[in-house]
């Protein structure tokens, strides 16, 4: 049986979905499913953490309100959904946007949440993550396109004024 | 077809089985996971920033001493069979073999090759350090990543969180980003059923165990990957040398198991091993897990001195290449299951006759 999405692989993946009351089925190969972002045998076995995640989110309720639901990281727009489903973090900011939630999991992980290994030396008395390397201006303008474009215009205004200092 | 020739060593230099206690270790192998600031991690990478992070690492390595007579693979340029090869030489990762860009167009990823060296790019993270080193030898193999780690510090912006330390996309890496893993063989523990034990015990002490071709892989021919669970919280010092510690126990453990067996059923354990290196030597067909179990009887016969005149180096090489790829790379017919166990046995067959023949 070929794909329904792309009619060309065979289809690996039964979906039966209920929509407005009308049960469909779905056929679709497993490059498809991914896209449409159904789960496969295939992408559980690969993000182990995301059951872990998962469940972390339905016990550790009262921890959720540290992160609004919804609040998406300025820099790549994640959110802690995106995170949920996949296991892995959009970008290094993510780490500061969602960091009362993260210092949590670390804990959890780990054991801690402090670094105790060697520090990176360009960092030393640097802002954190989020800054960028001096010099860089192209990668500033690149994160300022990004905070236009995710609306976020207090971090744009940083870092235009960042910009014309470096200019 | 890519010329493995290219690479010194064929990247196999952890193979020569010189380094310490290689009998029962086979291999060292430290990793460091780092991300460049500035650019968004795989999942939500564009193809123009894989194409950026390629090209700002691309310029530093290309001016590193460490990258003397070294070679990159660019993964989007490789056939799927190549990219097994390395993959099964445990070059690159399983994530950077079936490398597909997220969200289309190219996906950039890379991997530098440069003695005991290596350097993946735009796999989960963007930049994945690794170094191997034969037998047991977490030291100095860390010592040399940490070299190269420092050199791509020093020239590349590496997100960091005074906090959290290195950022990863998993949080399971954050922190030292360092994970060490030890490549061990342990037939006497799984012949004394004493291995559920000590491999419960690993769980208790902060370590996990995986298959040969680490995460997610099931244990053959009795070889372990032990490694660091944990990366937060601890120095890179003192990760290193709680899995040695461990490491050196397990060894002793090992050890103790072979000489019950040897004490307390000589002649099975003798006929065993001889019975493994006798199909080997002559069999017609054998499948990878097979020759992968037989391989493991002659190791340990190897290593109790029951089987003289054959080197750990030459089961080393066979384990490497009676993998799938590296039987297609040989046979240019690219071999389908049944001729591919012929294809097996054959050079299973012509390598030990070649060693019996120098033997004398």
């Amino acid at each position: 049986m070929k794909c329904d999405n792309c009619g060309e692989r065979e289809a690996a993946i039964h979906l039966t979905q209920i929509v407005n009351n009308s049960v469909t089925t779905l056929h679709l190969c497993e490059p498809c499913a991914a896209e449409k972002g159904v789960e496969t045998g295939a992408s559980v076995a690969k993000f182990p953490l995301g059951d872990f995640l998962a469940s972390l989110g339905k016990t550790s309720g009262g921890e959720q309100a540290d992160v609004a639901p919804g609040v998406a990281c300025p820099f790549c727009g994640g959110t802690l959904k995106d995170f949920r489903e996949t296991g892995r973090l959009g970008c290094a900011l993510c780490y500061t946007t969602f960091e009362p939630h993260l210092r949590d999991l670390l804990r959890r992980l780990h054991g801690s949440s402090k670094h105790a290994g060697e520090a990176y030396a360009g960092a030393a008395g640097a802002a954190p993550a989020e800054a960028p390397a001096a010099g860089e201006a192209g990668e500033l303008r690149e994160q300022l396109k990004r905070a236009v474009e995710a609306e976020n215009f207090e971090l744009a205004a940083e870092l235009r004024d960042k910009l014309k200092v470096l200019e | 077809m890519i010329d493995l020739t290219l690479i010194p060593d064929g990247g196999l230099s952890w193979l020569d089985a010189s380094g310490p206690m290689s009998n029962i270790v086979l291999s060292t192998r430290v990793r460091l996971a780092r991300n460049l600031a500035g650019f968004p991690f795989a999942v939500r990478g564009r193809e123009e920033d894989r194409r950026r992070v390629l090209d700002r690492v691309d310029q530093v390595w290309q001016r590193s001493p460490l990258s003397r007579g070294g070679k990159r693979f660019l993964v989007d340029d490789l056939e799927p069979a190549d990219r097994l090869l390395l993959h099964e030489r445990h070059l690159i990762s399983k994530e950077l073999a079936s490398a597909t860009a997220h969200g289309g167009g190219r996906s950039f990823a890379a991997v530098y090759l440069a003695g005991p060296l290596g350097l993946m790019v735009n796999e989960e993270d963007h930049l994945r350090l690794q170094v191997f080193h034969s037998g047991f030898a977490l030291g100095a193999a860390y010592a040399e990543l940490e070299r190269l780690d420092h050199e791509l510090g020093a020239a590349l912006p590496v997100a960091f969180h005074q906090e959290f330390g290195y950022l990863t996309a998993c949080p399971t890496n954050a922190g030292t980003g360092l994970r060490a893993s030890v490549l061990i063989h342990l037939p006497g523990l799984v012949l004394t059923k004493e291995i559920a034990k000590v491999l419960q015990g690993l769980a208790q002490v902060g370590l996990t165990f995986r298959g040969l071709y680490g995460e997610g892989s099931e244990v053959v021919g009795n070889f372990f990957q032990l490694s660091n669970q944990t990366t937060l919280g601890k120095s890179e010092e003192e990760l290193l040398d709680h899995l040695g510690k461990i490491v050196r126990q397990v060894v002793t453990y090992e050890e103790q198991a072979r000489q019950v067996l040897l004490r307390d059923a000589p002649t099975i354990i003798e006929d065993k091993v001889w019975r493994a290196y006798a199909l080997l030597r002559y069999a017609r067909s054998l499948s990878f897990e097979e020759a992968m179990n037989l391989l493991s009887g002659v190791r340990l016969g190897v290593g109790l001195n029951l089987i003289p005149k054959l080197s750990v180096y030459t089961l080393n090489k066979l384990l490497i290449y009676t993998q799938p790829a590296h039987l297609a790379a040989l046979d240019v017919r690219a071999p389908k299951d049944q001729e591919q166990r012929a294809a097996r046995a054959a050079y299973v067959r012509q390598v030990l006759e070649d060693e019996a023949a120098r033997a004398g």
